[in-house]
């Protein structure tokens, strides 16, 4: 089984939000929602600044707090890799999972479920990258198996410095972002 | 349909969705009846114009009703992938504050109460107030305002009217005096999409210039493939932009000050030797006397206009000649800042001639274009009068019409009445600097007639409001772009317009028809001129339909590619020294001069783009202004400190001439200077129609009652205004 993750370049991100629109649009998010945002993470004292951009979504985890704490089995990992999903139907709506979430990455739909980027798990069973990667002006983004040593995503980790977002939570997030 | 419904509709449809297997590309404009039976998706190529760049696109329809934009991977524009204005263009389609049909003024200009009415009935009250100027004054005029590739049908009808006075604020407003800068230093433009090579840049160098935040999908494209392949990127930005966040030097230059810092440069760049002497020996003119104008400018000069360290600069200089010539100084895009921004232009002109980088590879390439004749039409009147903007060549180097020119003679009457005006896709209200002074003008015609998609703050000044499909229900004229690859793109309807709106082409041809102009038109629909047009290019109208766009040959783009290396120039060279600059009693070699300060315990207004939003034209589209609602004003954050205030309070800006602001959020941030603030424009909408964006954040339009005028070519620099910090009660 192939382990899914995101690598995303912030050297080459420049925050534009098109990933956060096309998400938006690809799978119908409702007004006032987004299943992905932009971080601008500010570092220093004006001259002497740092900015990392970030493009921040559910991680999918390989630890998921979010499936260990649903009660109904509605929060699970799919069959195809890796990708954590929620199953509208079996979801009561008790935002258990929203508050195991250390990355504060879900909502409630206004139809009652738990609701977050499901790495378009649509598009990714016929073989096309989730529309936020698909749509990068910047080419910053990167899908594939972390699992697999010749993906491009694996190449990547290992010619890049990078790092996840709140490792200590110990999730194991599988969006890595280079730097 | 309101969103929302169409959203219920969209998951009650999923499984048809996922069950439907033909996936093909459907050439041919869809008629009502066939767009509701048609079940699954359908891929219908065409071009965005949620800005004006023109990316080819490719939208979507899921069982009839538009579902998403993507781009074309064809289109040497986006490269199959748009912006997020441009994938967000799908709210433009189901914007329930769009126009949605014809409306004539029943109360005073600015009231906005209105009548709907139908097309024929405001194009007969067009046609007969347009015969009554053209009779008692001529038909000169009357003076349009257009705005992107939309508004030529429109134009087309009304030169054959006789009009003459056309103008956009790409000009006196953007562009313009970037564009006079080069053409007296190369003999020509910059031009849009720019002809900036940064892809192949190794030392790209943006001045005020916020590439990542101005979106401008190919430029945005480059920049981040140069910050991949590692070029040495240097800011210069009394904002910590995005792109600084990408440089290797950050130079947090004081506002108004970057001519200084440009002489300073090339003062360390001549001084030392660092310039590329073969290119200025071969094609310069007149470079010792620059050279001896620059020895003033040390960086130690500098320092204390600039705010710039002397060793920084020449750390800078040094970066740039390094690479050379694949060093692009950026030009910038809305360059009217200060009043002498056609000159400071010129010096990044002048810079990129020491780096050797005009028709180079990393430079400024030479774009192309493929020959597709235009449409045979009779021609215009002859005009008895000149053109409005520009009595007397006051502004000799301006080679567009000058709008602000167009509205001076419209307040004045000289050098004669402009009774009517056009406005096509531009909200004056907020393009031009001053708004009371476009109000003003607007008392004194007797036509005013607005197109557009939404009632922004123009449309509420106008007598006739012409509502318009947005560019996903309808065809325009066909894109022969000038740019590094020739291409003809075509826009091409996706789905029908919702209410009563109509295309460009079809306002046009029946606005012509009223005015008894209909031989204008021999053409019966707008597919028969554009298959006019592509067959006499001995190009398929059937090919453009199903593809969107066809790409032509390879031509060359650099001088050592063999593109002649010849300048349309008096002296036939580039101009380090202009002898036509000093001819009209102007500086021959660019000089500094500081800007006004502004009252004590003031900040400079500065303002920019967001990468959601378009102008003032977005705020109202559903999914851009989910990403934008509303714009915040940065500030300092030890100005922040010192007020008391934290990002997410809301304030209200005061100008120097009293003016004072709706209230805006504070964004406190170490990411600006502090004696300036910054906010993104379009925002701040007075117009009642706009429901969604009504007094959404702050209008920096408002507060740009000061302007200074270029000399040169008649932009309006606007960064000459200064706020102080009203504390919300």
């Amino acid at each position: 089984m192939a382990r899914f993750g995101m690598v995303i370049d912030t050297k080459k991100c420049v925050g534009c939000m098109d990933c956060v629109v096309a998400c938006k649009t690809e799978n119908d998010v409702p007004e006032a929602f987004n299943r992905d945002w932009i971080v601008q993470d500010v570092r220093g004292k004006n001259p002497d600044l740092h900015m990392e951009i970030r493009t921040e979504r559910c991680n999918h985890c390989d630890n998921p707090p979010c499936v260990y704490c649903c009660p109904t089995g509605a929060s699970h990992v799919h069959d195809l890799g890796g990708i954590v999903l929620v199953t509208h139907d079996l979801c009561i709506g008790c935002k258990a999972c929203l508050a195991s979430c250390p990355y504060d990455t879900r909502f409630i739909h206004p139809e009652g479920y738990a609701d977050k980027c499901t790495f378009c798990v649509h598009r990714v069973e016929k073989g096309l990258d989730p529309a936020c990667v698909s749509v990068c002006p910047t080419h910053c983004m990167y899908f594939g198996d972390l699992d697999d040593p010749n993906s491009q995503v694996s190449k990547l980790l290992t010619s890049r410095k990078n790092h996840s977002l709140i490792p200590e939570a110990g999730t194991k997030p599988q969006i890595l972002y280079l730097v | 349909m309101n969103p929302l419904s169409r959203r219920k509709f969209l998951k009650i449809s999923g499984a048809t969705i996922a069950a439907a297997a033909a996936i093909g590309t459907v050439s041919k404009a869809l008629d009502k009846a066939e767009t509701t039976k048609h079940k699954g998706i359908q891929k219908i190529p065409t071009f965005c114009d949620i800005c004006f760049w023109k990316c080819g696109a490719i939208a979507y329809v899921r069982d009839g009703e538009l579902w998403k934009v993507e781009g074309n991977p064809l289109d040497p524009l986006s490269k199959g992938r748009l912006c997020p204005r441009g994938t967000g263009g799908v709210g433009a389609h189901y914007d329930p504050d769009r126009l949605r049909s014809p409306l004539i003024r029943t109360q005073e200009r600015g009231k906005e109460m209105w009548k709907e009415v139908t097309w024929d009935e405001a194009l007969s009250y067009i046609a007969d107030k347009m015969q009554k100027i053209k009779s008692q004054y001529g038909p000169e005029s009357i003076a349009v305002f257009s705005h992107g590739i939309g508004g030529n049908f429109l134009k087309h009808t009304l030169k054959a009217y006789g009009a003459i006075n056309f103008a956009a604020p790409s000009f006196a407003q953007c562009r313009g005096p970037r564009d006079v800068g080069f053409r007296l230093t190369y003999g020509e433009d910059v031009s849009s999409p720019e002809r900036t090579d940064i892809k192949n840049a190794q030392c790209l160098v943006l001045i005020g210039s916020h590439l990542g935040e101005n979106m401008h999908n190919t430029q945005a494209q480059e920049f981040a493939e140069a910050v991949g392949n590692d070029a040495s990127i240097i800011v210069v930005d009394p904002r910590f932009s995005v792109a600084a966040s990408k440089a290797k030097y950050y130079l947090p230059i004081k506002p108004g000050t970057d001519l200084a810092l440009l002489l300073a440069w090339m003062n360390v760049i001549v001084t030392e030797n660092l310039y590329d002497k073969e290119y200025v020996e071969k094609y310069g003119f007149g470079f010792e006397q620059f050279k001896a104008e620059l020895l003033a400018y040390t960086p130690e000069w500098s320092y204390p206009e600039t705010g710039i360290e002397p060793k920084l600069i020449r750390a800078t200089a040094r970066e740039m000649a390094r690479y050379k010539p694949a060093t692009l100084i950026h030009p910038g895009r809305h360059v009217n800042w200060y009043g002498d921004d056609a000159q400071r232009s010129r010096a990044i002109a002048l810079l990129n001639a020491l780096m050797g980088s005009w028709g180079r590879k990393g430079g400024f390439y030479y774009p192309v274009s493929m020959d597709v004749p235009g449409y045979p039409y009779p021609s215009y009147p002859t005009p008895t009068k000149d053109k409005v903007d520009n009595p007397d060549k006051k502004y000799p180097f301006a080679h567009e019409a000058i709008t602000t020119g167009i509205r001076e003679a419209t307040l004045t009457g000289n050098p004669y009445p402009v009774k009517g005006w056009f406005v096509y896709a531009t909200n004056l209200i907020q393009a031009l600097p001053n708004e009371e002074i476009t109000k003003q003008a607007i008392q004194n015609l007797d036509l005013v007639v607005v197109v557009d998609v939404i009632p922004n703050e123009i449309a509420g000044w106008a007598d006739v409001v012409l509502p318009e499909s947005v560019y996903l229900e309808r065809h325009d004229d066909i894109n022969v772009e000038w740019f590094r690859d020739s291409f003809v793109g075509l826009r091409q309807p996706v789905v029908e317009s919702p209410h009563d709106q109509k295309p460009n082409w079809w306002i046009a041809k029946k606005l012509a028809e009223k005015l008894g102009l209909g031989n204008y038109y021999p053409w019966k629909d707008v597919e028969e001129y554009i298959n006019y047009r592509m067959t006499a290019a001995g190009l398929s109208f059937d090919e453009l339909k199903k593809n969107g766009i066809i790409l032509g040959t390879k031509q060359p783009n650099y001088f050592d590619e063999g593109v002649p290396a010849e300048f349309q120039t008096p002296s036939g060279k580039i101009e380090f020294y202009s002898l036509q600059l000093q001819q009209a009693g102007f500086d021959p070699v660019p000089k500094y001069k500081r800007p006004a300060g502004g009252p004590a315990g003031s900040f400079r207004l500065l303002y920019g783009r967001a990468p959601v939003h378009s102008f003032s034209r977005t705020q109202t589209n559903r999914i851009l202004s989910d990403m934008m609602p509303e714009n915040e004003v940065w500030l300092n954050a030890n100005i922040a400190e010192r007020y008391s205030l934290k990002s997410g309070d809301y304030i209200k800006l005061k100008n120097q001439d009293g003016v004072v602001s709706n209230k805006i959020k504070v964004k406190a941030t170490e990411r600006i200077r502090q004696d300036c603030v910054y906010m993104v424009h379009g925002f701040g909408h007075t117009a009642k129609g706009l429901k969604h964006a009504f007094g959404k954040g702050a209008s920096d339009s408002q507060l740009l009652t000061r302007f200074e005028t270029d000399p040169l070519m008649g932009g309006t620099g606007m960064n000459m205004n200064f706020v102080t910090i009203e504390i919300e009660a």
